[in-house]
């Protein structure tokens, strides 16, 4: 109940943290994304369902620009964060990404000690003056990432040693310490067991007090449980976007009906 | 007359291919599965127990009966001229074989004549001995195969057991080679520190190297066996190798993992694969008729005196015949770092070049010091190049611009010198087990290392 007000405030109140318009994305000549417009809210969860090889994962790494790492893939049209188009000559990807933060499907935390894995952020872009301030960075993020407590003991120790789920919750924290305002998460849960899944829900409902969160997800369930807005994706178009009570309730699009139901999977 | 019985053998193998399958198949009659195996199983059945019967005995009556010509024949000889030395009995057996042969000996006389009449007797007779020794054999094997065929014969798992048992035999015959090497090695080894008095402190420590230089006088002295200089000239060597190799190879693979483009990439590591398909002998000859000389002359004119075969000629050359090495094994390590590692780095606004020291190479470095390890272990054991351009005088000394000598240019010195090869086959195999060990646990860590890397990220 204590949700559903916050989100009637959160929706009719706030302008919007992404606009995308116009996208068009191809690899090589597969296009991807075809002609996809939207605006995401800030402080929301908003989840992309759709089935396999639709374009989620595509869309979402073009918001942080991540298919630039990608050499066939090319993108048409404008994403704008805060109103800044970020595929604007002087937007430098490497900073658009400590701005928006991404977590991977699989948990891939470095090879190196679960302090490291969460410094390595903060470090590279020098948000700490002082070995004081990064300890302080660490535990602040560590704990945001609902996992400080089982690891305050062992921060030494390396990060790949630490259970799925774990780990899963160790990349969060190490996205949440670079200070991002928009969290990108492609399918954060699939490779998680159903109590690591829940705790990662928690942590997601949590994080949205403070960012942007945009979660892909093939779990409907999950869609329902932790966002306020969904996007329906299609092969490669964006079907139907809107409040998520409605889109699970109410689909205006059969597609989007189909999907929900169960008719395409 | 073997490579003729060989074929013969092969044939009949086919034939019994052939027509164990034909009786398959008619035993089958028109219903496939009514037999256990299918009919190419028992065709392969038949035909195996034919060649492995059939070549069997070929072996083993061709070895058999060569040997018992050679033994009558140089009893005979004894017994008619019980005055001659074994190795005269020998070079009038060979005469006789010449002379039954219709060919030119070496002498000729009664006794030869004699012999070779004998030698044309008894090698008739084993001539037929295998011909029909063998071809009964594998008649016989094809006969008793072709009997078996029922339709509820298994030839299907009895076909997979006998290879199995084929490919058993192949590898133990090179284990089993590679055993008898070592084992001959270390014997060698033993025999030259026991002519020394044991004193192997001498040859790990001492500082002069000339160890056939007492050998008229029929002792090695152990004064004169240190090999210290032959260990520090391939340690100089060898370094000066890898400070060309390791970062040339080393940022090669970097570049073209991460940051070359497809294309350039499809081009380049190719080319430095190639790189790697050269003889060393050819860089052998460049690094004595090019190098070498470039060195002396650049050497002169900044007024340097610099030896016309020097460390650093070979060091340099040798470092660029090992860049491919540490470069493609560098590059396999560092390509199966998971993509998911990178995109981790990159998401958090890190740069290609950020996310290569920081993640990438941390990652693989077990698996790049384990290429850099192989790496040596090439140099320490690379003889041509060495030969070449790094000169013969077991000079001690760290100055690159010397000529110095290694462990395998001695090798090679003593083996193709002319002392006799039995005398200087001691040193030689001494240096060679050093050699070998040296190798062997580089090896051996390198190895390790890799695969506990593997386990890390499969
Ligand atoms: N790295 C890539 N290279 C080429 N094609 C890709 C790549 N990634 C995704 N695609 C293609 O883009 C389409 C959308 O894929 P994706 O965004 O991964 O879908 P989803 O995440 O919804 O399952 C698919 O047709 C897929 O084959
Ligand atoms: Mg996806």
């Amino acid at each position: 109940m204590d949700d559903v007000r916050h989100l009637e405030n959160d929706v009719t109140t706030q302008t919007p943290k992404i606009t995308a318009t116009g996208v068009q994305i191809y690899y090589a000549d597969n296009h991807a994304i075809k002609d996809v417009n939207v605006e995401i809210l800030d402080k929301t969860v908003t989840a992309f369902i759709g089935p396999s090889g639709c374009g989620k994962s595509t869309f979402l790494r073009a918001i942080n620009r991540m298919n630039d790492t990608i050499d066939i893939c090319r993108m048409e049209g404008t994403i704008t964060l805060d109103g800044q188009d970020i595929y604007a000559p002087g937007v430098d990807p490497v900073q658009l990404r400590a701005k928006v933060g991404m977590v991977f499907q699989k948990p891939n935390p470095f090879p190196k000690s679960i302090y490291d894995n969460i410094a390595y952020g903060p470090r590279i872009h020098g948000l700490a003056a002082s070995k004081a301030e990064l300890d302080e960075i660490v535990e602040k993020s560590l704990r945001r990432g609902a996992i400080w407590d089982e690891v305050k003991d062992r921060l030494d120790q390396p990060g790949t040693g630490l259970s799925g789920g774990q780990q899963q919750r160790l990349c969060i924290a190490r996205a949440v310490a670079t200070a991002p305002e928009v969290l990108l998460m492609d399918e954060p849960c699939s490779a998680l067991d159903p109590i690591a899944t829940e705790q990662v829900e928690e942590l997601i409902t949590e994080l949205r007090q403070n960012f942007a969160v945009i979660i892909v997800t093939h779990s409907m369930q999950q869609a329902a449980r932790v966002s306020q807005k969904t996007a329906y994706f299609h092969l490669g178009n964006l079907v139907e976007y809107g409040e998520t009570g409605k889109i699970f309730t109410n689909p205006e699009d059969p597609r989007t009906e189909n999907y929900i139901t169960g008719r395409i999977g | 007359m073997i490579a003729a019985m060989f074929l013969v053998v092969a044939l009949i193998a086919l034939a019994a291919w052939v027509w164990a399958r034909a009786k398959a198949v008619s035993l089958a009659a028109g219903d496939p599965s009514s037999l256990h195996s299918r009919p190419a199983y028992h065709g392969l059945y038949a035909a195996l127990w034919v060649m492995l019967i059939g070549w069997g005995v070929l072996i083993v009556l061709s070895v058999a009966s060569a040997s018992y010509t050679q033994n009558t024949l140089m009893n005979e000889i004894g017994q008619a001229a019980p005055e001659t030395l074994r190795i005269e009995r020998q070079l009038i057996l060979s005469d006789a074989r010449a002379i039954a042969a219709g060919t030119v000996a070496s002498k000729s006389g009664p006794l030869r004549e004699d012999i070779a009449l004998r030698y044309g007797t008894l090698s008739q007779l084993s001539f037929w001995l295998v011909l029909i020794g063998t071809g009964a054999a594998a008649l016989a094997a094809a006969a008793v195969t072709l009997r078996q065929i029922t339709p509820e014969w298994r030839a299907r798992n009895r076909t997979e057991r006998i290879l199995r048992y084929v490919l058993m035999a192949m590898a133990a015959i090179a284990v089993l080679t590679t055993l008898g090497i070592v084992l001959s090695l270390i014997f060698e080894t033993l025999t030259f520190f026991s002519n020394i008095g044991w004193r192997v402190d001498k040859f790990l420590f001492g500082t002069t190297w000339s160890p056939l230089s007492g050998v008229h006088s029929g002792q090695m002295d152990p004064n004169k066996v240190g090999a210290v200089p032959l260990f520090a000239g391939t340690f100089l060597i060898t370094l000066i190798a890898m400070i060309v190799a390791v970062p040339v190879g080393l940022f090669a693979a970097i570049y073209l993992s991460d940051f070359a483009s497809a294309r350039v990439r499809a081009i380049v590591k190719p080319m430095l694969e190639l790189l790697a398909g050269i003889p060393t002998v050819v860089y052998g000859f460049f690094a004595a008729i090019t190098v070498a000389p470039f060195i002396r002359n650049t050497g002169e004119s900044f007024g340097l005196s610099i030896a016309s075969e020097s460390a650093l000629a070979a060091g340099v050359v040798m470092g660029i015949m090992i860049i491919p090495f540490i470069s493609s094994l560098s590059d396999d390590v560092i390509n199966s770092v998971p993509q998911s590692l990178r995109d981790g780095s990159y998401g958090l606004g890190a740069t290609k070049a950020e996310t290569m020291r920081q993640v990438v190479l941390p990652a693989a470095l077990p698996g790049i010091v384990s290429a850099i390890l192989l790496g040596i272990s090439r140099a320490v054991g690379e003889t041509m190049i060495v030969v070449m351009a790094a000169g013969q005088g077991a000079n001690l000394t760290a100055n690159p611009l010397e000529a110095v000598t290694t462990v395998t240019v001695q090798i090679v010195a003593l083996i193709t010198g002319d002392t006799e090869a039995s005398t200087a086959a001691g040193p030689a195999f001494t240096l060679g087990f050093t050699l070998f060990c040296v190798t062997l646990a580089m090896n051996v860590v390198a190895l390790r290392i890799v695969r506990r890397y593997r386990e890390l990220y499969d």
